[in-house]
């Protein structure tokens, strides 16, 4: 078990009284699955990834629990806890809600790594992209300079850019969206993280390099190992990718198995009804 | 006939593919410069502008004129010659813009006077740049409480009467120039904090704050890395409208006889002599006064274009 949210509450007070976003999810995650969150707008499918990340805003409450595994784990079972020195819990296991600054900065990036919405944004337009990459990879592998360089040229090629070796030292201004969301990809998975949340990665982008997008994503889970937690009001994108689904509606888990399940059998009139919502040729 | 026609078209050809060469070398060149950054896209722009650019090639000839003068000139800025009282401008005995009423040689002390007038306008703008984008950008990105609490001490401080302070601080201290740094310096940097604050906050919204914050980035590294990177265009247009500004407020504490002190000078200084023998010696009020309006209408036509230059619509 990679991520387990036990029970997660997502609350907003703003003056007209208290929103509640999230309303008990619970969610269990394996190592190197891939799980799809779907839901309409406002169903609270971002504000619980952001809640586990701590980069909620101000105002918001959260109470529950996510736990994320020890380390060492992925590896070898049996060393768990006493090669780092982890404190928390058995088997190291972290918790990340109400975590301090200084946990969650060294779990973000390095253990677990996102993908954001627009890549037209997501991007410093003031640093080149070699900057942006170098300096996480610094700061999180302890990489020198010319190593870290060498990692995110590495890294651009296996999004697939060309000439990597000249365009690592381009301007974000100077890719396409596409490009860009390839770069936000090398970003995430330079760190080798053991978890990747794409929230809408394909929104802001149009279908054809949607398709690329998703492909690359699902090549390269594959290659490193990579849990996946894939939040969209895309089914299409869920099928594509994701092992298991879970359906969220009004902060809360509607229904949830594997994909296959879902699309054949879906058990609720949501689902269906989400279901019947996907465009399709054949109408 | 036939031939003459054909050479033409020939030419024409030529011409072409000549033309055609030249565009590719370019565009390879372009090509080549990897990473266009915003910059330079910026100082491209700003060459199409022809008043920031007139502004700029004046301003440099001032700033020239205003080092190298007063060596080139036989005289100094402090002798007085009583034989060559309100000379008017001439080329005789080398007073090109004349003397004042006792008989100082006017080109001399314009130049002087333009030194400390820049100087102070460059030194005030530095530490308004300063303290203001260090507080300013903290501010905002402190948020909540914190803003609050330093936004509402830059009020107070806005509130008080500047005159007042710095007519006290010259009763305490005596006159001196570094007086008239810290105060211009001390006053102007309160713009600069409201003006970053407000950019910062905007800025913190941006969907990159949150990536380097979900890459694990802390927050004074966040708003060195990221918030005043991005801040840079703003301030910078920002600071070629603050230098006239604060020369212009030195010019005015001078004017008020609260500046630097005889027999040194500044360009504020020389139009206040200059006012009382308007009507006898009048090169001795239009002079300084034309040296000054130009200086400050290079660096608002500087301020305006680079703020076009800058413009993020254009990326």
């Amino acid at each position: 078990m990679l991520l387990e949210i036990k029970n997660l509450n997502v609350g907003f007070s703003t003056p007209d009284g208290e929103i509640k976003a999230v309303r008990g999810l619970d969610l269990a995650l394996e190592r190197g699955e891939a799980l799809g969150i779907v839901g309409e707008s406002g169903s609270g499918k971002s504000q619980s990834v952001l809640a586990l990340m701590g980069l909620l805003a101000a105002n918001a409450r959260v109470s529950g629990s996510a736990k994320l595994a020890g380390q060492g784990s992925q590896k070898d079972g049996q060393k768990d806890g006493q090669k780092d020195g982890q404190k928390d819990g058995q088997n190291g296991a972290i918790e990340l809600i109400g975590a301090d600054a200084r946990t969650l900065r060294r779990v973000r990036g390095a253990r677990i790594a996102m993908i954001f919405q627009d890549p037209m944004t997501a991007l410093n337009p003031h640093l080149r992209v070699a900057t942006q990459m170098v300096e996480t990879l610094r700061a999180h592998r302890g990489l020198r300079r010319r190593a870290a360089m060498k990692t995110a040229i590495e890294m651009l090629e296996a999004v697939r850019i060309p000439d990597a070796s000249r365009r690592i030292k381009y301007y974000p201004h100077q890719f396409s969206g596409g490009m860009r969301q390839r770069v936000m990809i090398a970003m995430a998975l330079s760190c080798e993280p053991e978890l990747l949340i794409a929230d809408e990665p394909t929104t802001a982008l149009d279908v054809t390099v949607q398709d690329e997008i998703l492909e690359l994503i699902a090549e390269l889970r594959r290659r490193t190992h990579t849990a996946l937690l894939l939040i969209t009001h895309d089914l299409g994108v869920v099928a594509g990718t994701c092992d298991r689904a879970l359906v969220m509606r009004d902060g809360g888990c509607v229904e949830r198995g594997p994909v296959e399940r879902i699309f054949e059998a879906p058990e609720t009139d949501y689902t269906r009804t989400l279901l019947a919502a996907v465009p399709r040729l054949d109408g | 006939m036939a031939a003459k026609k054909q050479g033409r078209l020939a030419a024409a050809v030529a011409d072409h593919s000549r033309g055609w060469s030249l565009f590719a070398r370019k565009r390879d060149k372009l090509e080549a410069a990897a990473g266009r950054s915003l910059g330079r896209d910026a100082w491209r722009r700003l060459q199409a502008n022809k008043a920031a650019m007139a502004s700029i090639a004046v301003l440099v000839l001032i700033v020239i004129a205003v080092i190298i003068g007063p060596w080139l000139s036989p005289n100094n800025y402090f002798s007085q010659d009583y034989n060559q009282i309100w000379t008017p401008p001439t080329l005789a005995h080398g007073h090109i813009f004349g003397t004042d009423s006792v008989g100082r040689d006017l080109f001399v002390r314009t130049m002087i006077g333009g030194r400390i007038s820049l100087l102070v306008g460059i030194v005030a703008t530095i530490v308004s740049l300063l303290i203001g984008v260090a507080y300013g950008a903290t501010a905002g990105f402190a948020g909540g409480r914190v803003d609050g609490l330093m936004m509402r001490t830059v009020d107070i401080l806005y509130a008080l009467p500047f005159m007042f302070f710095v007519i006290l601080l010259v009763v305490f201290f005596g006159q001196n120039l570094f007086l008239m740094f810290a105060a211009i310096g001390a006053v102007s940097w309160l713009d600069m904090a409201r003006i970053v604050r407000g950019q910062t906050l905007t800025i913190k919204q941006q969907p990159y704050i949150e990536a380097a914050r979900m890459a694990g980035a802390s927050g004074p590294a966040i708003v060195i890395r990221h918030v005043v990177p991005n801040l840079l265009g703003l301030v910078i247009v920002y600071v070629t409208l603050t230098i006239p500004q604060v020369i212009l407020f030195g010019s005015f504490l001078s004017y008020l006889g609260l500046g630097v002190q005889e027999p040194l000078t500044s360009w504020g200084a020389l139009i206040n002599d200059g006012t009382g023998e308007m009507g006898r010696a009048p090169w001795l009020l239009f002079i300084p006064s034309l040296f000054l309006a130009v200086t400050l209408f290079c660096f608002n036509f500087i301020g305006d274009g680079l703020r076009d230059a800058l413009d993020p619509k254009d990326r």
